[in-house]
C-alpha cells in the first residue's frame, strides 16, 4: 500500500542521517552507506526532510493512481482491500478528514470599527484577555454590614482564552506531558492529563493542571484527584463519540503501567461509557461525589462530543452540578480511533457551540456555566469565531502538537512517532526536550494570544468577555439560511 | 430600508442634565437652551427630553407616556390597561404644532393604578407588574409604544432637534428637579418616533452619547432574564442591564457603575484586599454586563442622577456644579450657556460614576 515516495537528489552527502531518524522503517542504510527507500511504510512525516542537512531528501504523493471513479475512490479501494486482508477494524489518528463537511470558521468573518466607533490600539491601551472559568449562583448575597459576600464557586483563571486538550499520558510521552505542564504554567492557563494519570513528578505543576477521570478511571486516585486546580469528567471526545479508548499493552511499559495502575503489557481499554453513569442523575452523582472528595475546592468540567443532541445535553450537564461544560467538535483529534466514527460521528465544534449557548441562553442559564470549545481550532481567528459564537475559552490540541513538531501525518496508533509525541519508545521519545517544547507552546500561545488582542481592538473590544457570544461581529458567507440560523449570524452585507 | 428596531443602527449624539440636590423644581427651559448649544452634534433625527418631579399632583401614580401609530392601536391599548389597571387620568400630551417637528404619532398620557386582586394574583410586586405591562404592549399591541411608565416623571422625544422637540412638547411649561436632554445622530435611518431617546424603563432612564462594541453580548446577556430588545439601540440595553442589575439583583447604582464600567484587571490588582474581593467579584459574577467601546450615559431616577464614561473615556463627558445644582454635558459650553460661572468644573474619570442625590431635606 504504497502512499509516497522517497525521493533524494545529488546533493545527498550520504550521512545516513534520514535513515536514524525515520522511525517507520521507510529508510533504512544498506551495504556501503547506501539508502534503501521502503515507500510502502513511509507515512509522511516529514521527519527525514526536516533534518537532512543538504535539503537532498523529498517526500512526494505517488503518481500511480487506480482508475479514477466517482463513487469509489482510491481510498475506498485501498481500505476494502486492506480489510479484506486482515478482517480489522480501520484504525486512524488525529481529526477527522471528510472534505465534504464544511469548516465553518472559514465561512465566518470578523467586524472591524470604522468611524461611529473607535477601534483601540492594544500597542496604546490595556487589552484584556482574562477568563474565569466556572459557576455563577443566581444572585448576589450581602452579610450583615451590607457589604457584597464572595458567593462564587471556586473559578479557574486563564490569561489568556486559550487551554491545552486532554492528551493522556500514554497516547503521548512523558515529556509531551512536561511541555505542556511547564508551557501552562509560563502561560497562566492549564493542561490536561487526559484518561491516564498524572506522572508524580508532575504534581508540582498543580496550578496549573486538569486531572481527568473517564470510564477507564486509570490513575484516579485521592492524591490524583487533588494535584489539580480542576477535575474533568471525560464522557466522550469529538473524534470517536460514544466508544472507549484502547492503548495497546505495547505502551503500557514502567511508569505508564504505574501512572495508569494498569499491569504491564495489559491492554488498558475504558469503557465506551462510564459504568456508573447510565443517565444524567448519574452524572450528577459523580459531580458530586468529586466535589466531596475535593472538599468543594475545585471546579468539576464535563467534557462531551459534539452529537445530534448536543443542546439538550449540555443543558443537562449545566443543571448535573457541574461548573464548566466542554464541548469537542467533529474534527477533534485523537491517537487512536477507528476511522469510521472519526469520519462520521459527531457535528462540527461551530454548529455545536452555537445551538448549545442559545440553548443555555433560552433556558436563561448561560450565565451560570461555562463553556469550553474544542476540535479543530488552528489559529486565533478560530478561537475568536469561537468566542464569539458563546464559548468561554477554546483549548488546542493538535495544534499543540504541531508546535512541538507533530506533522500531522496521522500514525499516532502506530506508536512509532518519529518526532518523540504519540510514543513511549525511550530513543524516540528523546527527540522531545520538554524545556524547548515548553518554550516553543508559549511562544504559540502568546503569538495567538497577541492577535486576539489585535483583532478585539479592531473590533473596539478591549475585554475578551465583551466578545463572548457577540455574534454581531460575525457575518456569514458561502452558508444557507439554515446554516445562518443555527450560527446566529447574519450574511455578509446584512 | 428597515426602520430601527429591525436593524441595528448607530448614532453619534449630544447629551445634557441638570440636577437640583436640594428638589427646587426649575421648567424646561433651561435644558433646552443647553442642549441646543450642541445643535451640530444631533441632525435633526432624534431629540428629547426626561423630566422628574413634574406630576406632583399624581406622584402616587404610575404615569404612561404612549405614543399610538393609529386609533386603533389607542382603543387595544387602553383595553389592555383597563383590564389591569385603574386609569386615574387620561389626557392627550399637549403640544405645539411646529413646522420643524412632522409625523406625529398620537401621543396620549395616563396616570393609573393596578388593579389590587390582579396585583395580587400576579404574585408580583408593584413595579414589576408596571414594568410588564408596558413591555407587553411594546411587544404585541402594533403601533403602541410606552415610552415612559415611571411615577412623577416622563419623557418626551420626537424626531427633529432637541431644541423644536422642546417647544412642540412645551416643557418650558414642565417644572422639574431633574432634567436630561439628548440629540441624536443617526447614521442612516430615517428617524423614529420611539426610537429616539431618552429610553426609559419604570422610572429608569437613560440618553446616552456613544456606539457600544459590547452590544450583542450585553443584549443576548440582559434577553436571558425577561427583556426583549426590540429597538436594537445601546441605550434600550443599557436600560435593561441597569433595570437588572439595580432593582432585579440589588446592586447599589455605584456597584453597577463598577459592573457595566469595569475597572481593569490591572487597576482592580492595586486595590487594598476588600476593594480588589469587591472587584473582582463584581467582574466574574456579572462579566456579560461588562461594556466595551464609547459611551457616556446620564441616567435618571427618582431622586438622583448618575453619570458615567467607558473606562477609557472615549466619549467626552463635562460635570460641572453651582451651589446645589449639578450640570452634566457632554461639552463644557452647553453648561456655561445656563451657569456662567459654575462654582466646580470637571471631566469625570473613565468609568468613574458621579451620582447625585436629592440632599436628606429636599425628600418630603
Amino acid at each position: 500500500m504504497r502512499r509516497y515516495r522517497i525521493r533524494k537528489d545529488e546533493s545527498c552527502i550520504s550521512c545516513m542521517r534520514c535513515a536514524r531518524e525515520c522511525s517507520f522503517g521507510a529508510i533504512t542504510e544498506g551495504e556501503g552507506r547506501t539508502l534503501v527507500f521502503h515507500h510502502g511504510k513511509c507515512t509522511d512525516c516529514q521527519r527525514c526532510v526536516s533534518f537532512c542537512p543538504t535539503g537532498a531528501i523529498y517526500v512526494t504523493e505517488d503518481g500511480n493512481h487506480f482508475r479514477s471513479n466517482s463513487v469509489f475512490m482510491e481510498d475506498d479501494i485501498r481500505e476494502i482491500m486492506l480489510q479484506a486482508e486482515t478482517g480489522g477494524v480501520l484504525l486512524s489518528s488525529m481529526g477527522a478528514e471528510r472534505g465534504n463537511v464544511p469548516i465553518y470558521f472559514d465561512r465566518m468573518l470578523l467586524n472591524a470599527s470604522q468611524v461611529t466607533n473607535p477601534s483601540i490600539d492594544p500597542l496604546r491601551e490595556p487589552m484584556e484577555t482574562a477568563v474565569f472559568l466556572g459557576r455563577r449562583p443566581e444572585g448576589i448575597e450581602r452579610d450583615s454590614d451590607g457589604r457584597i459576600a464572595d458567593n462564587l464557586p471556586p473559578h479557574l483563571e486563564l490569561s489568556t482564552p486559550i487551554m491545552f486538550s486532554a492528551m493522556s499520558y500514554g497516547a503521548i510521552s512523558l515529556n509531551v506531558h512536561r511541555a505542556l505542564a511547564e508551557a501552562a504554567a509560563q502561560l497562566g492557563t492549564y493542561w490536561n492529563t487526559g484518561e491516564g494519570g498524572l506522572h508524580e513528578s508532575l504534581y508540582p505543576f498543580k496550578a496549573n493542571t486538569i486531572v481527568q477521570v473517564a470510564s477507564g478511571r486509570f490513575g484516579v486516585h485521592g492524591t490524583y484527584l487533588n494535584a489539580a486546580s480542576a477535575i474533568e469528567i471525560k464522557i466522550g471526545q469529538g473524534a470517536k463519540p460514544g466508544i472507549g479508548g484502547h492503548l495497546t499493552g505495547k505502551k503500557i511499559i514502567g511508569d505508564v503501567s504505574r501512572t495508569r495502575m494498569v499491569p504491564e503489557g495489559m491492554d488498558a481499554i475504558s469503557p465506551a461509557p462510564h459504568h456508573d453513569i447510565y443517565s444524567i442523575e448519574d452524572l450528577a452523582q459523580l459531580v458530586m461525589s468529586l466535589k466531596e472528595a475535593t472538599g468543594y475546592m475545585k471546579p468539576v468540567i464535563v467534557k462531551v462530543a459534539a452529537v445530534h443532541n448536543i443542546a439538550p445535553i449540555a443543558s443537562g450537564i449545566a443543571r448535573s452540578g457541574a461548573d464548566i461544560i466542554s464541548i469537542d467538535g467533529f474534527r477533534g483529534g485523537t491517537g487512536a480511533a477507528p476511522k469510521r466514527l472519526r469520519d462520521n460521528v459527531g457535528i462540527p465544534i461551530e454548529l455545536a457551540i452555537a445551538a448549545v449557548d442559545q440553548r443555555l441562553r433560552e433556558e436563561r442559564i448561560r450565565d451560570r456555566v461555562s463553556v469550553i470549545a474544542s476540535g479543530g481550532i488552528r489559529n486565533s481567528a478560530d478561537a475568536v469565531k469561537a468566542i464569539a459564537l458563546g464559548a468561554d475559552a477554546v483549548s488546542i490540541g493538535t495544534a499543540a502538537l504541531c508546535a512541538l513538531g507533530c506533522h500531522i501525518c496521522a500514525s499516532c496508533h502506530t506508536g512509532r512517532c518519529a518526532w518523540g509525541l504519540a510514543t513511549q519508545d525511550p530513543a524516540l521519545m528523546e527527540r522531545l526536550d520538554p524545556e524547548k517544547g515548553a518554550a516553543r507552546l508559549v511562544n504559540l500561545v502568546n503569538a495567538w494570544t497577541r492577535e486576539i488582542k489585535e483583532i478585539m481592538g479592531g473590533m473596539g473590544i478591549n475585554s475578551i468577555e465583551a466578545l463572548r457570544g457577540n455574534r454581531l461581529a460575525l457575518r456569514g458567507v458561502d452558508l444557507n439560511s439554515k446554516e445562518l440560523e443555527i450560527l446566529g449570524i447574519r450574511y455578509a452585507g446584512e | 430600508m428597515k426602520k430601527e428596531g429591525e436593524v441595528r443602527i448607530s448614532s453619534g449624539c449630544a447629551i445634557s442634565g441638570i440636577f437640583c440636590r436640594d428638589g427646587r423644581r426649575i421648567s424646561g427651559e433651561a435644558i433646552k437652551r443647553s442642549i441646543a448649544v450642541m445643535h451640530s452634534r444631533s441632525n435633526g433625527l432624534g431629540g428629547g427630553f426626561a423630566a422628574y418631579g413634574i406630576y406632583p399632583q399624581y406622584r402616587e401614580y404610575p404615569a404612561l407616556h404612549v405614543f399610538y401609530d393609529s386609533e386603533t392601536a389607542r382603543e387595544e391599548t387602553e383595553r389592555f390597561l383597563g383590564r389591569r389597571f385603574d386609569i386615574i387620568n387620561l389626557s392627550k400630551i399637549p403640544v405645539r404644532q411646529s413646522a420643524k417637528i412632522v409625523d406625529a404619532p398620537l401621543i396620549w398620557r395616563y396616570f393609573i393604578l393596578p388593579l389590587p386582586h390582579m396585583l395580587q394574583d400576579s404574585q408580583l410586586d408593584e413595579d414589576e407588574y408596571t414594568s410588564r405591562a408596558a413591555i407587553m404592549i411594546n411587544d404585541s399591541i402594533t403601533g403602541a409604544y410606552v415610552i415612559s411608565c415611571g411615577k412623577d416623571m416622563g419623557v418626551f422625544k420626537a424626531v427633529g432637534y432637541p431644541e423644536d422637540v422642546a417647544d412642540f412638547y412645551r416643557i418650558d411649561e414642565y417644572e422639574g428637579y431633574s432634567w436630561t436632554a439628548h440629540g441624536r445622530y443617526p447614521t442612516n435611518t430615517p428617524g423614529w418616533w420611539a426610537g429616539s431617546h431618552p429610553f426609559s424603563l419604570l422610572d429608569l432612564t437613560v440618553v446616552h452619547n456613544g456606539e457600544i462594541s459590547s452590544y450583542d453580548a450585553n443584549r443576548r446577556a440582559v434577553e436571558m432574564y425577561g427583556y426583549t430588545c426590540n429597538l436594537l439601540t445601546d441605550t434600550e440595553v443599557i436600560a435593561y442591564m441597569l433595570d437588572y442589575l439595580s432593582r432585579k439583583q440589588g446592586l447599589t447604582l455605584k456597584e453597577c457603575s463598577e459592573v457595566l464600567a469595569a475597572p481593569f484587571w490591572s487597576t482592580i490588582a492595586i486595590k487594598d484586599k476588600e476593594e480588589r474581593r469587591r472587584l473582582s467579584y463584581l467582574r466574574k459574577m456579572f462579566s456579560s454586563f461588562l461594556i466595551t467601546g464609547p459611551f457616556s450615559i446620564l441616567v435618571g431616577f427618582s431622586g438622583g442622577m448618575m453619570a458615567l464614561n467607558d473606562r477609557l473615556k472615549l466619549r467626552s463627558l463635562v460635570a460641572a456644579e453651582k451651589g446645589s445644582t449639578v450640570y452634566f454635558s457632554s461639552e463644557e459650553a452647553a453648561i456655561r450657556i445656563i451657569e456662567e460661572s459654575p462654582d466646580r468644573v470637571w471631566a469625570p474619570r473613565g468609568g468613574e460614576a458621579v451620582i447625585v442625590t436629592l440632599d436628606k431635606e429636599a425628600v418630603s
